[in-house]
């Protein structure tokens, strides 16, 4: 009798533990190996055979199709340079430089990965879209209202994902530090609608 | 006592067992990963262009409204497949992967070096077969090993502008991928 409740205290313990781990580890997009630039956080190796389990599993369940190494690396932004959650409400300004790379792209997501809806029907900007300054930075102002310059709505959503991918570019498996990858940064301002 | 903290240990052990074996399968069991969600709309052994993801909806998330995309679900059982994709103006993509979503392989117009990209995909075992006469090995045919039988193709055209997605999308439609 001992024996058989200890077994079923066991497998109790195994499933909980082991299917509660795995559901945690793919809502909470726990991947290995994360390339960080300030707010950006991009997986250079998912698009390799060196892609590590948990972001297979993760990448299968959503359905996405990873950019492939040849082709380019994708980084995402999700909260600020201060850590602060990117809210569709207010005001969000990326300013700066990026890589070397032949083309990049800003788009705007749902956290789903979905397009969000808006007057413009604008979802992102291309490298070539963008007005630099003189001294070659851009700046994208993310707000739910029209602004001058570049401006790219957010459509009023509470929250959003950013997502900066370079093509034909240098970055990649190897890169390590800051100093070869500037990216922009991402600031929230106070005004919020 | 002991006894009982013995049979937590186990399965917590147990546990750590169940939580790696759900990671490794879920890739294979998934019923709606990007392979699943492109089967409706393409084919096999041919390219099919995908909608452009709007508001509504996109077929695999995270799509990037840049690109025109099309995709060829490839089947190597009968043999090689050769690839064709016409470059359009300003980039141009195409990157492989695995039945299971594993990008493998991606090559751009730039590495391809010419107008339209050109290669033949098999896997190891067929290139093993190839013949050793020199105008199989000559240096100008791209030869692209697939770990698995099956895949996806998906080949990208960048458009810097929304006015140039149409021109993107056109020089995708002449894409092929068909068996030699």
């Amino acid at each position: 009798m001992r024996l058989v409740i200890g077994l079923l205290l066991s497998f109790v313990i195994a499933a909980s533990i082991g299917l509660g781990s795995t559901w945690f580890a793919l809502t909470q997009n726990l991947s290995f190996g994360a390339l960080e630039l300030g707010a950006w956080k991009g997986y250079p190796r998912n698009g390799t055979t060196g892609i590590d389990p948990y972001a297979r599993a993760a990448i299968a369940r959503n359905g996405e199709l990873p950019v492939g190494s040849g082709d380019g690396v994708g980084f995402t932004a999700a909260v600020d340079d201060n850590g602060r959650p990117l809210d569709g409400r207010c005001d969000v300004v990326v300013r700066g430089t990026t890589p070397p790379a032949r083309y990049f792209t800003l788009t705007l997501y749902t956290p789903g990965g979905q397009l969000v809806a808006n007057s413009l029907d604008r979802h992102g900007f291309t490298s070539q879209e963008l007005v630099r300054d003189a001294s070659g930075e851009f700046e994208v102002t993310i707000s739910p209202r029209a602004r001058p310059g570049n401006w790219l709505p957010t459509g009023g959503i509470e929250s959003y994902v950013l997502m900066l991918r370079f093509y034909d570019t240098s970055l990649g498996v190897a890169t390590r530090a800051g100093r070869e990858a500037p990216m922009p940064a991402i600031r929230s301002t106070r005004t919020c609608q | 006592m002991i006894r009982w903290l013995l049979w937590i240990a186990g399965g917590l052990v147990l546990g750590g067992i169940v939580h790696l074996a759900t990671i490794m399968a879920l890739p294979r069991t998934a019923s709606r990963d990007a392979y699943a969600r492109l089967a409706a709309l393409v084919p096999i052994n041919s390219f099919a262009l995908l909608p452009a993801p709007t508001p509504e909806g996109s077929i695999v998330p995270f799509m990037d409204p840049a690109f025109a995309v099309a995709a060829c679900r490839y089947d190597l059982a009968k043999g090689p497949v050769k690839l064709t994709v016409p470059v359009s103006q300003a980039y141009t993509s195409v990157t492989f992967y695995t039945r299971y979503d594993v990008a493998y392989y991606a090559i751009n117009d730039r590495a391809a070096g010419r107008r339209i990209i050109e290669l033949d995909l098999m896997t190891t075992k067929q290139r093993e077969d190839l013949p050793d006469d020199e105008e199989v090995t000559a240096a100008d045919r791209l030869i692209v090993e697939s770990p698995s039988l099956t895949g996806l193709i998906v080949a990208r055209a960048f458009s810097p502008e929304p006015s140039q997605l149409p021109a993107a999308t056109a020089a995708l439609q002449a894409a092929q991928c068909k068996p030699q």
